[in-house]
């Protein structure tokens, strides 16, 4: 599995780690990681950890920002975390961070 | 879609045999089996029905006079092509040679004399499932082929109607040199050039996530957009908020549009931009050869609502022969075998050893070959250089209208307040209502030139209280577009007004206006007294009013200008 999803205990933050090349090949897998996250109400926060990620296309941005919708857009809480320099690149020329918290 | 099925079906099954007993044995087991029969006595006949009838499956005697099963059997699998008409040969042959031949020569199976009922039927289900699946591998195969040629045939008409809009601007403009695979609109890349009335030029360069027709659908609304806008004369502001609002409506969520857009000025000698998730673009400064790097400051366009776009853009200087470099990102994301990415210093390095500025594109292409061993196909670069405006060319708009209701004698008058000044441009609508007069359509370049110098002389000289005196070296460019921003977000009160006087003289006619602000006002005698002189940055707006239009003058202590445009009988 390249997109792996945990809950926390009190069902309350959703971690989304994706591995190795981010682009549309995982799509599929991405969108059902949050879309049934296994809990009757949805995950109040969402953390996407990219440390194993390599790399990030402009449908991986695409797929971010679904994510985004799906959790509430303006209102959702979503932070992209352990982005390596390469991704951290991509994600700032996009200005993403606008969106996103990026650590 | 043919799925393999099971269920035993009535097949036409082609017996050979020389034998008459044998013949007839074996035709009324298969028949009890449920299949239709039919019987040949040798080889030769046996391809004869085979091309008359065509059985789904033979039965076939090895050694048979006239023409023996062996050559047979290839006949009917020649005859069959593409179809899997399977083979069984009957044989009461016992050595592994004669049986290894019996599948050499394009038989799907053997089955040794005496028959074995139960194994026949076996056998007959087994190779009635092989011709099945073969069937659907090839209907399948030619639906593919079939659909892809479609697609491909779509892509060839997509495109040439796309090359059509993306074509009409300026991108054959002396100034404009770019390199685009012939398909990057397939990989979503775009890249649109055209001249505003005033004769500014506007070019923008896109990238759309995703790849094939869905990234190619949305550059359609993108060129109207830009073009519409830039034709009608309104800045980069204007059309950016209406692109991303646009793309915003009609766009997944997914889908969005990385793009640079520039608005190079060559009365002003300005660059003018906005960029929103692309790579660094470069202003290339001939004289000193240092390289302003243009930096993504936004979100690309589709992805913010329209409340919350932001198109504020930078401004900086530029001197004749300076060079500005849009690049996509299939340049720095080019990866090489070890999935290494090609990167912006690479760029940089390409960028210290390029000595002839022509020859810039052939250089990074070579880059990327000696990286990865071959190019990208979805690599776009763009290079536009500030020429002296009498070389940059704008075509002169067609009209398409007769004239029979062309307004000659009227005056109107128009006060933009604080609210207004601050998002709003008046200009495309003023430019609009002149354009009505068809006297002074032959002029229409100088008249938005001046009348945008005036406005935008009202506006910040005047109602913003900005220093052009700011603007005289590169620095305090950048430094008053800045304040210009501020103080045009913190703006409570004030007022620019326009005035408008179109009267008939004989045949022709004379077209007044006057522009006033609420600002401070300026020393008239002292800018009026400065010399003309083309190098610097600061001042040139007084002097093109001056040169474009006639009578030009300034009251009320410079709150007030006035300038006059002159048209003679048409032809």
């Amino acid at each position: 599995m390249s997109v792996v999803t945990q809950l926390s205990p009190d069902g309350k933050k959703l971690t989304i780690s994706v591995k190795g090349r981010f682009d549309f090949a995982k799509h599929q897998e991405f969108r059902k990681s949050y879309e049934r996250p296994g809990t009757e109400v949805p995950p109040s926060s969402i953390v996407v950890d990219l440390k194993e990620a390599t790399y990030l296309d402009s449908s991986a941005l695409g797929m971010l920002l679904l994510l985004r919708d799906h959790a509430g857009g303006d209102d959702s809480d979503i932070r992209v975390v352990n982005s390596s320099s390469d991704v951290k690149k991509i994600l700032a020329i996009s200005n993403f961070d606008k969106l996103f918290d990026i650590s | 879609m043919i799925t393999v099925q099971s269920a035993p079906e009535s097949l036409t099954i082609l017996i050979a045999e020389d034998s008459a007993a044998d013949r007839m044995l074996l035709s009324s087991i298969v028949r009890r089996q449920g299949h239709q029969v039919l019987t040949a006595a040798n080889g030769a006949e046996a391809v004869d029905v085979f091309r008359q009838q065509r059985p789904q499956l033979v039965l076939m005697d090895a050694m048979m006079p006239v023409m023996d099963g062996f050559a047979a059997a290839a006949q009917i699998k020649a005859l069959a092509g593409e179809t899997l008409v399977p083979i069984i040969f009957l044989t009461s042959l016992s050595e592994n040679q004669a049986l290894a031949r019996c599948l050499e020569v394009g038989g799907d199976d053997f089955l040794a004399k005496p028959y074995n009922q139960v194994i026949l039927a076996a056998k007959i289900k087994a190779m009635d499932r092989l011709r099945r699946l073969q069937a659907t591998v090839v209907q399948q195969r030619d639906q593919i082929a079939r659909h892809h040629e479609y697609l491909l045939n779509e892509q060839r008409v997509a495109k040439a109607v796309f090359d059509k809009v993306a074509h009409s601007g300026c991108l054959n403009a002396p100034n404009i040199r770019y390199l685009q695979s012939p398909y990057a609109l397939f990989n979503g890349d775009l890249l649109l050039a055209a001249f505003t009335p005033a004769g500014d030029m506007h070019v923008l360069l896109g990238d759309f996530t995703g790849h094939g027709l869905p990234a190619a659908v949305g550059a359609m609304p993108l060129a109207e957009v830009f073009y519409g806008m830039t034709a009608k004369g309104y800045g980069l502001a204007e059309t950016l908020r209406e692109m991303n609002a646009k793309l915003k409506r009609i766009l997944p969520v997914d889908m969005f549009c990385c793009a640079t857009m520039l608005c190079l000025s060559f009365q002003n000698r300005s660059l003018e931009v906005w960029n929103g998730g692309m790579p660094d673009g470069y202003l290339h400064s001939i004289a000193s050869g240092e390289r302003t790097p243009l930096t993504a400051r936004h979100l690309p366009l589709g992805v913010l609502s329209p409340q919350t776009f932001d198109d504020r853009t930078e401004v900086f200087p530029m001197a004749l022969g300076d060079r500005v470099f849009l690049l996509s990102d299939g340049v720095i994301d080019t990866c090489d075998a070890d999935e290494q990415l090609f990167g912006v210093q690479r760029l940089q390095q390409v960028f210290a050893a390029n000595r002839q500025p022509d020859t810039l594109f052939e250089d990074i292409e070579q880059a990327l070959r000696d990286f990865r061993g071959e190019a990208r196909d979805d690599v776009s670069m763009v290079e536009v250089s500030l020429l002296e405006p009498a070389h940059a060319n704008p075509p002169v708009p067609v009209y398409s209208d007769s004239g029979q209701s062309c307004p000659l004698d009227w005056s109107a008058s128009f006060e933009f307040r604080a609210a207004t000044l601050k998002r709003f441009n008046p200009l495309p609508y003023l430019l609009h209502l002149l354009q009505e007069v068809h006297g002074l359509r032959a002029q229409s370049g100088a008249l938005y030139s001046v009348l945008a110098e005036l406005y935008s002389n009202a506006l910040e000289h005047g109602v913003l209280g900005l220093d052009s005196s700011l603007k005289r070296d590169v620095a305090g460019f950048t430094r008053y577009y800045q304040q210009r921003n501020a103080r045009l977000d913190e703006l409570k009160e004030g007022y620019v007004r326009v005035h408008l006087q179109v009267t008939p003289e004989g045949e022709g006619g004379c077209l007044a206006i006057g522009v006033e602000d609420s600002g401070k006002g300026f020393d008239v005698g002292q800018v009026l007294e400065r010399p003309v002189d083309p190098g610097r940055l600061s001042g040139r707006g007084v002097n093109l009013v001056r040169q474009l239009g006639r009578n030009a003058s300034w009251s009320d202590d410079g709150r007030s200008a006035r300038v006059e445009f002159y048209w003679k009988a048409l032809a």
